[in-house]
């Protein structure tokens, strides 16, 4: 017997392998994806409730998440390409101007 | 026949636990190998076949409409501009495996899993209901009802995800814009700097006068060395690679040994454009 519950879980997984992709990870790049993996654990959870509840608006709220994930991955890949320009590389080590 | 796919899919709960079997450890399996894998490359791939599953697991619960914007968005275009991002920034961009702070992968590892206890307690002690009988709201004919809610309720939310979604357009041209700082080089000063590198003529092609036309054959200049600038920067670090792991393409590697330096596209440094 399938419930919602089995898709929370999975979404948890999902949502803590990403989780830990963003820590261990130094491509800016594959951290760009491991927060877009955490994004999608999210919406999974949201269709899941929504199903639960028997209503559409979590769908909405996931649409909606998908919108702004799709501008902040836009946004964050041209922020990555003009740090690649400027430093020749996209490793998340190199960009340190801020630190001192 | 996809859509006969999704109707069937929220009534049968046997076939359905069992492909959410399926799809979720092909799903974490995924997931795994897009954090473990070095290559960029491989991790793009790793990250579409999740994006994939959970377009069949929205199918699966009765959001037909999100599984196909998830492909369409997600797999489609965010996938694809990872993708030539990656193609700008080089291909075999991989990650570096020494660690830069001390004990960082133990610790992220260590908070990965306090965070999955933690996330574990809340679902567990949470309470899960069933799922909501199928009714006319959530069922597969339910894209109709989703616009209304989007056009009716949700409509400025709507309309703010317009704004945004022309800021980032916006916001990405204004970032990935180079301004030009100084005079456009003219033919002139062009022809001036080819000649002041030395290499006036064009580099030569692989294989010329070599035994072999291949494109990792370097071509034998007059005196019979080889040319190192007939051969791909990428090509001659594939090949020294190879040979390190003993295989093909060693008069490749041996010839080009003497490494030159290769800026992130694989071109020797002396044809580095000007920007």
């Amino acid at each position: 017997m399938i419930s919602p519950a089995h898709y929370i879980a999975l979404a948890v997984i999902l949502f803590v392998i990403g989780g830990v992709g963003v820590l261990i990870r130094r491509n800016a790049l594959v951290v760009f994806m491991c927060v877009e993996l955490m994004l999608n654990a999210v919406n999974l959870s949201f269709i899941a409730f929504a199903r639960m509840h028997g209503t559409l608006d979590g769908q909405v709220i996931a649409f909606f998440v998908m919108v702004v994930a799709a501008a902040e991955v836009v946004v964050g890949l041209a922020i990555l390409t003009s740090i690649f320009r400027a430093r020749k590389s996209v490793s998340v080590d190199d960009a340190n101007l801020l630190k001192n | 026949m996809s859509h006969a796919l999704i109707l069937a899919s929220p009534g049968s709960n046997s076939a359905e636990l069992a492909a959410w079997w399926l799809l979720a450890i092909l799903a974490v399996g995924a997931a795994f190998g897009l954090i473990f894998t070095r290559r960029a490359v491989h991790c793009a791939v790793m990250l579409a076949i999740v994006m994939l599953i959970l377009a069949a697991m929205y199918a699966m619960q009765g959001a037909p409409f999100l599984a196909f914007v998830q492909v369409i968005v997600y797999t489609g275009a965010v996938l694809m501009l990872f993708l030539f991002v990656m193609m700008i920034v080089g291909i075999s961009a991989a990650d570096s495996i020494i660690e830069t702070i001390r004990g960082q992968r133990l610790w992220a590892g260590l908070a990965g899993i306090a965070l999955f206890v933690l996330l574990a307690l809340v679902v567990g002690h949470a309470a899960i209901g069933a799922a909501a009988p199928s009714g006319p709201r959530n069922s597969s004919a339910n894209v109709g009802d989703l616009a209304r809610l989007i056009f009716t309720t949700y409509v400025f939310p709507f309309e703010v995800t317009s704004a945004l979604l022309i800021t980032a357009a916006v916001g990405a041209m204004v970032l990935a814009h180079r301004e030009r700082t100084g005079p456009k080089p003219t033919q002139r000063l062009l022809s001036r700097r080819r000649v002041a590198t030395g290499h006036p003529a064009p580099l030569p092609g692989p294989g010329t006068y070599a035994q072999h036309n291949a494109v990792d054959m370097p071509a034998l200049l007059p005196d019979g060395s080889p040319s190192r600038l007939s051969v791909s920067g990428v090509l001659a670090n594939r090949a020294i690679e190879a040979e390190r792991s003993g295989g093909r393409a060693a008069i490749t590697a041996q010839v080009l040994e003497p490494s030159e330096p290769v800026d992130a596209n694989g071109r020797p440094d002396d044809k580095v454009e000007e920007r």
